[in-house]
């Protein structure tokens, strides 16, 4: 079978645009997905992992010519750099990660969440959020949990109630 | 100066497939800016995800794309068994493909009927979903639901095809193909369905490669990139199938090569329904022998049966120290589920069951990660699934095909008139569950 995940790279933090741009310029032009685990409870040096998974594709006869997965270990402090005038697609990607992980990019300030609301408090995909955590717009204005059989079947999360 | 206006699309406007917004910067019925807002039917999968067990997981992935639930079924459980390092027996994978194909021709057939139905041509949407409910009725036969299928298990599938299904494919296809065809006269050369397909929503190749858009929409582009070809899974190597390329990378060439790619995935379950072995469907479970039997066997040097056999233990561990215990533990590395008459039947079936289901006790993958894509409706569907050793994904990522032609929104937009969101929208075919996941 032929190899979807590519050879893994690990990239420090704070030269991720650099390396992004050698790749690009290597011939990388797609970047394929751009996502982010939290290992909070693993003991690891740093608590998420941001990874780029870059494509080399051939336009003329649409093969792919080879991936590349980068890894960048990050903690809380905005390090990163924005890859979006690199590729485009990383933009969105990119904001989806501060939604979910609340991972800065260091020359992206303003940042917008991608698929929560603004008034959302928190980072959902964070280990640390309660998965049962109700935050509601309309409705119970206490954020009770809701009566139903769904809420009682929900295994706790690593630190969450 | 000129004064732009906005103007809000959304979120419930009724052409939209499924609830997006659109915020449109206009001067007269030119498109100035535009911004795509998502978001709406975000119901948290990935958070799901890692509170459920393997198996579990497969009913989430039918609320992705809800058009073609097989294939992200197909697309999670293959990246599963990536991950544990098994291997799906020949008819399985042959079923798993006869599967995904069913689903990429109601996922096509959908999406050219809602966009056909949005410029006005409503005959034409009945005849495609008149297809399409054919080809439910087959969905429903094999998997007993028509949308929320949960076909897939990890080490295989739910079940084998159902009786007649080779006859009742044959007779599907030719409605189905009836259906295009009927479509193809009313469409492909009509003039206002041309003049509004045609030239809108242009997308150039290296754009495309750059903003990540896969599927029928980069090969609108001419840029032939298919996952089944690049990476083939499953069958697909054994299989003939064309992959439909258009030159301009416009609404029609998006037409265009979503009706080609209904015929060629026809042509495929045909192929695969000719070709399928006879055998087991899923991976068995081990079978179980006491674990003395095991070690005895072990003792003459016939070490070849350790991996075929799941140890079973006593409460007083007769045969075995209590230290051999957990090495036995780790022998049996059962995968799937028993066949419901065995858990209804007997006592090892309904033990084995219960291991598999219960929380913390089930199916155990080592610690590792990896990502898996398949061709979905739209695209590359990709699974980034990482293990901490536990019962369940400890991150389950899903890259949705979808997300890219909507970031993709202000290229294909901006300078076009407020009419050609319509057909481009439409082409993109969005679906939100696997948008905002």
């Amino acid at each position: 079978m032929s190899n979807l995940r590519g050879e893994r790279r690990d990239v420090p933090a704070a030269s991720n645009h650099e390396e992004l741009t050698k790749l690009r310029a290597a011939g990388y032009n797609m970047l394929v997905d751009l996502t982010c685990v939290d290992y909070l409870t693993k003991g690891r040096p740093h608590r998420f992992d941001v990874i780029y998974r870059l494509m080399r594709l051939d336009p003329a006869t649409g093969e792919d010519l080879g991936r590349v997965e980068l890894h960048c270990a990050v903690d809380g402090e905005p390090v990163l750099r924005s890859a979006k005038d690199i590729w485009p697609a990383a933009d969105w990607l990119e904001r989806e990660v501060w939604d979910m992980f609340g991972v800065r990019f260091a020359d992206r300030p303003g940042i917008k969440r991608l698929l929560m609301y603004e008034e959302f408090v928190g980072h959902p995909l964070r280990k640390d959020y309660p998965i049962a955590k109700r935050q509601p717009l309309i409705g119970p204005k206490s954020g009770d949990k809701a009566d139903s059989p769904s809420f009682n079947i929900l295994r706790p999360t690593v630190t969450g109630e | 100066m000129k004064k732009t206006y906005m103007l809000n699309m959304g979120p419930q406007h009724p052409s939209m497939h499924g609830v997006v917004r659109l915020v449109l910067e206009l001067e007269g019925e030119r498109i100035v800016d535009v911004d795509a807002e998502i978001g709406y039917l975000h119901r948290a999968f990935e958070k799901h995800s890692e509170n459920e067990t393997w198996n579990n997981v497969v009913p989430w992935t039918d609320r992705l794309n809800y058009v073609s639930p097989l294939i992200n079924n197909v697309g999670y459980a293959m990246a599963v068994e990536k991950l544990a390092g098994i291997d799906v027996p020949e008819r399985g994978r042959y079923i798993r493909v006869i599967a995904s194909e069913i689903s990429r021709v109601t996922d096509h057939l959908t999406c050219i009927g809602a966009t056909a139905m949005e410029l006005g041509a409503l005959t034409v949407f009945l005849y495609l979903i008149k297809g399409r409910e054919y080809l439910y009725q087959l969905v429903d036969n094999l998997t007993g639901a028509r949308i929320t299928t949960a076909f897939t298990r990890v080490g295989g599938v739910k079940g084998d095809l159902p009786p007649g299904f080779a006859e009742k494919f044959r007779e599907i296809a030719k409605e189905v193909r009836l259906c295009v065809a009927e479509s193809d006269r009313l469409l492909t050369r009509n003039r206002i369905f041309m003049d509004r397909m045609e030239g809108t929503g242009k997308l150039s190749p290296a754009d495309a490669i750059a903003y990540g858009v896969t599927g029928p929409f980069l090969r609108s582009t001419g840029v032939a990139y298919d996952v089944r070809r690049s990476h083939p899974y499953a069958v697909y190597d054994r299989l003939d199938f064309e992959v439909p390329v258009g030159s301009t990378g416009d609404n029609y060439d998006r037409y265009l090569c979503r009706l080609a790619e209904i015929e060629q995935s026809l042509r495929l379950i045909e192929q695969c329904l000719k070709q399928i072995p006879e055998g087991k469907h899923s991976l068995e479970p081990k079978e179980i022998k006491y674990a003395f039997e095991i070690q005895d066997a072990g003792k003459l040097g016939d070490t070849a049966l350790l991996a075929k056999y799941a140890a079973k233990v006593d409460q007083t561990l007769e045969g075995m120290s209590k230290d051999d215990q957990p090495n036995t533990r780790v022998l049996d590395r059962k995968i799937t589920l028993p066949a419901k008459e065995s858990t209804y039947t007997n006592i090892e079936g309904l033990m084995n069951h219960f291991e598999l289901v219960m929380w913390s006790w089930g199916v155990k993958i080592p610690p590792s990660e990896t990502y898996f894509a398949v061709e979905g409706g739209n695209g590359e569907l990709g699974f980034h699934i990482v293990s901490d050793g536990g019962d369940g994904p400890y991150r389950v990522r899903c890259r949705p095909p979808c997300l890219f032609p909507m970031s993709a929104m202000k290229k294909l937009l901006i300078g076009a008139q407020i009419a050609d969101v319509i057909p481009t929208f439409g082409s993109i075919n969005m679906i939100a569950g696997e948008l905002d996941r």
